[in-house]
């Protein structure tokens, strides 16, 4: 048994004959180490930095005091033990001349004090470690923490020295320098003297200082310490939120943000591509937020049965076996959260017996916002593993019929399970590929469609999806989701009597899954956003970086890790308000313009909100005579909100003089206005459109072909020469025809 | 398989089919007897056979040599019904939920007059029903055995919805 150089280990104390002779590693250990340090020489550069350190020790000092400065005289040597554990963290930071230098000043008064009862006259609120050791020791001796903080310094100091003459010095100066750049406050460029001013200024980071490039491709090479990520991720941030007060002169943001991103991935091992889409979700100090939020498990939460029991019956029960469970929220009368527990919650006899099931909180709201009643009929698309189907069937007292579907036989059998478990007999349970479904059977009166999605929301369960989702899977996931919720509106009946209701959930927090695919399903057939019913959550967006949503997606709902402590989830609510499904409206108008039109006509339609018209290749309008039928056809009658700016300004465009225009028009010029936006619409729509605008192309004159290859290379908005130009094309055209 | 129910809950099967909210009715698929209303039974038509994993509740099986079991998802339905029942000590609940017979040792109570080899269902004493099985011996010699002797065999356990989960399908 060895004696713990821990200092926050507690020495033995009271009444007890070694008690009192026995003080510790720490206080033997100081007794000679500070011999060992009496007679050491300051080196040239030690001896620069003392000079260094007179002059700007002031201003740190100054600024520690408020924080947590000693309040004394002595507060000038004397530094606060927090500063061990940044020396700890930067083992780059090996000079350890200046540490030894510090460490004489400290050593000198601690040698002339009496080493036994070392007085301190100094206050060490703040810290930590001495606080424990204040009571670690008698009456006489209250006063050797501050010096025991500091003699493990030493300790430590000789440690690293003794690794540092192994390895190489002059590349840890160099690290030096670059964490000492970051944490420093300095208006100057530095040289490794600054070193000593790291430690006194630790605890300020007025002015972070980004490392310059070479710096950091450096780094790159050398293994960086998790602790010094996380502090420079922390500074990153702090000037990142007040820029203009602290940025550095001459740095941009964007190198800030470069800085950060890339720690971001080191510190919590993400994949670039998703930290850049968090960026672009969340604020700054909301994103570290949820980066920590997901480094822990949300709580385990159970949901009563109430076709078996009480959830105050449960709830006695489960605390006689030894569980500490509390209910769940107000929002909900059947949910408990477990705290710990002495048994398995997944093995006790009230779970065999049906009494509760192990769902996740998040997974409450879809069903919560569906509210299925007793004797409709119920679709869940994606059944698995059948937490949701038990809580519908059990909202509808086993009445009615419950269809549990789900593509994956392997998980059907847990539903099976799940269902026989708990006492469901109103369900039917099916294998089908969800996209098969208004085939299959329709005509329900409300439809679930829990989506499977990328998982964003769910990075605490499964710290996999840190490093392997990238832009194939979310557009991947998210085609699958857009044929779904078609798939599922299909499903429901909209004249039925008590329903016509769809939930869309996903467990993901990526724009693209989310309002994405419930703004597709609003143009394509006749549904809209209703109120889900779920009090709390933040709203859905209804613009999100280029992309603009319909407004009532704020109807919808996101929950967040680290703001309501459930898994990440998105709950949206449709109600279907016809069972048609909107076809082509532009058959009647234009007809002669076109085959080409069509195309472009079609895309574009698809990109005006309120349209609820399919996709099709039949549409033949311009964009104004679309616009306009959509128009008529909006039934929610909210304002029209384009997609893209690009859009609206073409549309203005479109709006004026040209219309007389455009609906002569052959072909050419519109083409060339609505292809290049049609062409990143479709480009949004998954595709499908794409193919449907080359195929549709009737007429393969190679002016068109031109126009085509011209078309991909345009851009979105067409600036005010190019619109002159092509009306005098257009008039040219017209003269010429 | 009614002679199998029977074994159990006597002649209370009718009011297995006849229930005042409706008839329900036992359908054969894939080899399994599924118990479902009449409502869910047309629905469930619609549905392809190949896809179709399950109506309702599953009661049982039949084997390779067309014998009957009853699986422990039917215990819901047995319970309420249930002539002869047996209530288990709270020590021996968990080696019964294990799937291991009960001894004399664990038998808190059981009703009068059971006969050998009846079908039982099994109770805890907080009146959960955990499964079922066969009496080994009649009430009267239960109380005049050992107590290391098996009173009931056991048959099906709610513990196996985590043991063999994927059996139930």
């Amino acid at each position: 048994m060895g004696r713990k150089l821990d200092p926050s280990m507690r020495v033995k104390r009271g009444p007890g004959r070694k008690a009192r002779k026995q003080k510790g590693a720490e206080t033997e250990l100081s007794k000679f180490l500070v011999d060992d340090e009496g007679p050491k020489k300051l080196s040239s550069r030690g001896r620069k930095r003392a000079v260094k350190r007179t002059q700007v020790t002031k201003k740190p000092k100054q600024e520690e005091k408020p924080k947590k400065g000693f309040s004394d005289e002595n507060s000038e040597w004397l530094k606060p033990a927090q500063r061990k554990r940044k020396i700890e963290e930067c083992e780059e930071d090996e000079d350890s001349d200046s540490q030894w230098e510090e460490e004489e000043d400290d050593d000198d008064v601690v040698k002339d004090l009496d080493h036994k009862g070392i007085v301190k006259d100094i206050d060490d609120d703040d810290d930590d470690d001495d606080e424990e050791m204040v009571d670690d020791y008698g009456a006489d001796e209250g006063d050797e923490q501050d010096s025991d903080g500091e003699e493990l310094l030493p300790i430590e100091k000789a440690a690293r020295k003794q690794k540092k003459q192994t390895s190489m010095k002059p590349e840890s100066d160099d690290d030096d320098d670059d964490d000492d750049e970051e944490e420093e406050k300095k208006d100057l460029k530095e040289d490794e003297e600054e070193e000593d001013t790291v430690q006194a200024n630790i605890d300020e980071t007025e002015q972070f200082k980004l490392p310059a490039a070479a710096d950091r491709a450096k780094e790159g090479l050398l293994l960086m310490d998790l602790q010094t990520i996380h502090q420079r991720i922390k500074d990153n941030v702090d000037v990142l939120s007040h820029f203009s007060e602290k940025r550095e002169e001459g740095k941009e943001r964007s190198e800030y943000l470069s800085l950060l991103r890339s720690d971001l991935c080191t510190y919590y091992s993400y994949n670039p591509f998703l930290i850049s889409k968090l960026m672009d979700l969340f604020s700054l100090s909301e994103l570290i937020d949820f980066l920590e939020a997901n480094e822990i498990h949300r709580p385990v939460t159970i949901r009563t049965n109430t076709l078996k029991t009480r959830r105050r019956d449960l709830a006695q029960a489960l605390i006689n076996r030894g569980v500490n469970l509390d209910p769940l929220g107000k929002w909900s009368k059947t949910g408990l959260v477990i705290y710990d527990s002495s048994v398995p919650i997944g093995a006790t006899p009230e779970y065999l017996a049906g009494q509760y099931m192990l769902q996740g909180a998040s997974s409450f709201l879809p069903v919560m916002a569906l509210s299925p009643q007793e004797g409709e009929s119920v679709l869940d698309m994606s059944a698995a593993p059948g937490g949701k189907t038990t809580y519908m069937a059990q909202l509808m007292r086993n009445t009615g019929m419950i269809v549990a579907n789900d593509a994956n036989a392997e998980r059907l059998k847990s539903v099976v399970g799940n269902i026989h478990r708990l006492g469901v007999t109103n369900a039917v349970i099916c294998n089908y590929d969800g996209r098969q479904f208004p085939k299959v059977m329709g005509g329900f009166d409300r439809v679930l469609l829990d989506a499977p999605c990328s998982g964003t929301g769910v990075i605490s369960k499964d710290p996999a999806v840190k490093t392997n989702k990238d832009e194939a899977d979310i557009l991947r996931s998210a085609h699958l989701q857009k044929e779904l919720i078609l798939s599922a509106i299909d499903s429901v009946n909209a004249d039925s009597s008590t329903g016509g209701y769809l939930v869309y959930s996903t467990c993901s927090i990526m724009v693209e899954e989310n309002e994405w695919v419930v703004d597709y399903a609003l143009k394509k057939r006749n549904v809209k956003l209703v109120p889900a019913g779920l009090d709390f959550g933040k709203e859905g967006f209804t613009r999100f970086k280029e992309r603009r949503f319909h407004p009532s997606l704020k109807l919808s709902r996101r929950f967040y890790p680290h703001s309501h402590n459930m898994d990440g989830f998105f709950v949206a609510k449709l109600k279907k308000l016809s069972n048609t499904i909107p076809t082509a409206v532009k058959e009647t108008e234009n007809e002669e313009e076109s085959t080409k039109m069509e195309t472009a006509a079609s895309s574009e339609q698809i990109q005006k909100p309120e349209s609820k018209e399919q996709k099709p290749a039949s549409t033949k309008a311009k964009s104004n005579m679309g616009k306009k039928l959509k128009l008529k056809q909006n039934k929610s009658g909210t304002p029209i909100i384009t997609k893209k700016a690009g859009v609206k300004s073409e549309n203005k465009k479109s709006d004026g003089p040209k219309k007389a225009k455009i609906a002569k028009l052959d072909g050419k010029t519109s083409k060339k206005v609505e292809k290049p936006v049609k062409k990143q619409k479709v480009k949004e729509l998954n595709g499908d459109s794409t193919k449907e605008v080359v195929k549709e192309k009737k007429k393969g004159s190679q002016f068109e072909k031109k126009n085509i290859m011209k078309k991909k290379n345009l851009k979105k908005r067409m600036g005010k020469n190019k619109f002159k130009k092509l009306k005098n094309i257009l008039g040219q055209d017209e003269s010429g025809q | 398989m009614f002679e199998k129910l029977s074994k159990y809950i006597g002649e209370n099967i009718k009011l297995l089919i006849d229930r005042p909210d409706g008839t329900y009715c036992f359908r054969l698929h894939n080899d399994r007897v599924y118990y479902m209303s009449e409502k869910i039974l047309k629905l469930a038509t619609n549905i392809s056979r190949d896809k179709l994993v399950s109506v309702g509740t599953c009661f049982g099986k039949f084997t390779k040599t067309q014998k009957f079991r009853l699986h422990i998802t039917a215990l819901d339905f047995l319970a309420p019904y249930a002539k002869f029942k047996v209530w288990v000590k709270p020590g021996s609940e968990q080696s019964f939920l294990y799937g291991n017979h009960i001894m004399k040792s664990g038998l808190g109570r059981i009703t009068e007059n059971t006969s050998q080899y009846q079908g039982v269902v099994v109770y805890s004493m907080s009146d959960v029903p955990l499964g079922f099985g066969v009496a080994a011996k009649t009430t009267q010699e239960c109380r005049k055995v050992d107590p290391m002797a098996i009173v009931v065999f056991h048959q099906a356990d709610i513990g196996e919805y985590i043991r063999s989960e994927d059996t139930l399908t």
